[in-house]
């Protein structure tokens, strides 16, 4: 019977939660998290007030500073891990998020092609003349 | 090998695929708590994505009032910004200590919070009461109207976790470290934290994006 191997299912953990760890540890991971996320808030601000970079480059680094703030701070603070016991958080996170970018990600595309069809009267009225 | 050891192990084994799980049984309470908490804050996030679509498509809307590089002050919103992130952290040293039951940095830790939420809200209330005083109410134009309804119900987030926050205090006050005050604990770290998830997305968009294009 030495063929068959033992699965421990060990129970998930909690959104926020994290693995077995001491104080310290904890207190650092946290201390990680907010460094970075001054670090990353500095450069956006930075980046929004410059001429140091190509001008229509800058809306796209401001995104993209926005969502690499949010990964720290759903790594650092909300603890939201790849590990096997953060499956159910992880897919609840991924849902949200499809939500989220069908809702901005639609509004965005329809509304700019409504306004491309229809313009508002203002538009409108010079084509006229 | 005893003749009972190999019962039981057909019985955990029952389709002879040579894996014995061992089920520990229903998620504790204090998972099943946070997971739905979980859910709810991922509903909150869902909302707020419908006023940032509404924004978005809105920004440009100005009826010939103000732009938004007109009105916004870089310079508060840094300072909204740090409070948030500092409090952040701050809640997150007071759920450690909730965790290990020290009550004197759980204090300070919520207190030092609370102060920095304060001076967010009141930071942000200045902005709107004086952008309302020039003529720049919600009403001036449908760029104002989403920027006071999405900027505005961060806010009110914020006053509510607030108001939870020293609820929260109170409680450790009277009950102790109790198991559910702890869950309420970790329900109110995870409500913060998404609250500064949120802002990112709001200062990003808003402040900075609105200011640069």
């Amino acid at each position: 019977m030495s063929d068959q191997t033992h699965v421990h299912t060990g129970h998930d953990l909690a959104p926020g939660e994290e693995e077995q760890h001491s104080v310290g540890e904890r207190i650092l991971g946290y201390v990680v998290g907010l460094a970075l996320a001054l670090l990353l808030t500095a450069t956006s601000f930075f980046i929004a007030g410059t001429d140091l970079v190509w001008q229509p480059s800058i809306p796209v680094a401001l995104i993209v500073l926005a969502i690499a703030q949010m990964g720290v701070h759903l790594v650092f603070f909300l603890h939201i891990t790849t590990g096997p016991d953060n499956t159910n958080n992880v897919l609840a996170l991924a849902f949200g998020l499809l939500v989220v970018f069908l809702v901005v990600g639609g509004t965005v595309w329809i509304m700019s092609h409504l306004n491309q069809n229809m313009p508002p009267m203002d538009q409108i009225m010079p084509m006229r003349r | 090998m005893s003749m009972t050891a190999a019962v039981g192990r057909t019985h955990a084994d029952p389709h002879h695929i040579g894996l014995v799980v061992e089920h520990p049984g229903p998620a504790s309470k204090r998972i099943v708590t946070a997971y739905g908490f979980w859910v709810f804050l991922l509903s909150d996030i869902v909302m707020f994505s419908c006023f940032f679509a509404a924004y978005a498509v809105l920004s440009g809307q100005t009826a010939d009032g103000p732009r938004g590089s007109e009105i916004f002050e870089q310079r508060n919103v840094a300072i909204e910004t740090v409070c948030l992130l500092l409090s952040s952290f701050t809640c997150g040293m007071a759920s450690i200590a909730a965790d290990v039951r020290n009550r004197f940095w759980f204090y300070l830790g919520m207190a030092v919070t609370c102060v920095l939420g304060l001076i967010f809200l009141v930071i942000e209330f200045r902005e709107f009461a004086d952008l309302v005083a020039r003529g720049y109410g919600p009403s001036r134009s449908a760029f104002l109207s989403s920027f006071f309804s999405l900027v505005g119900c961060h806010g009110l987030h914020v006053s509510a976790g607030v108001l939870w926050l020293l609820t929260m205090m109170a409680q450790v006050f009277a009950k102790g470290f109790r198991a559910d005050v702890l869950r309420r604990m970790m329900c109110f770290a995870l409500f913060w934290h998404a609250l500064d998830i949120i802002w990112v997305g709001v200062f990003s968009v808003v402040y900075l994006l609105g200011s640069a294009v």
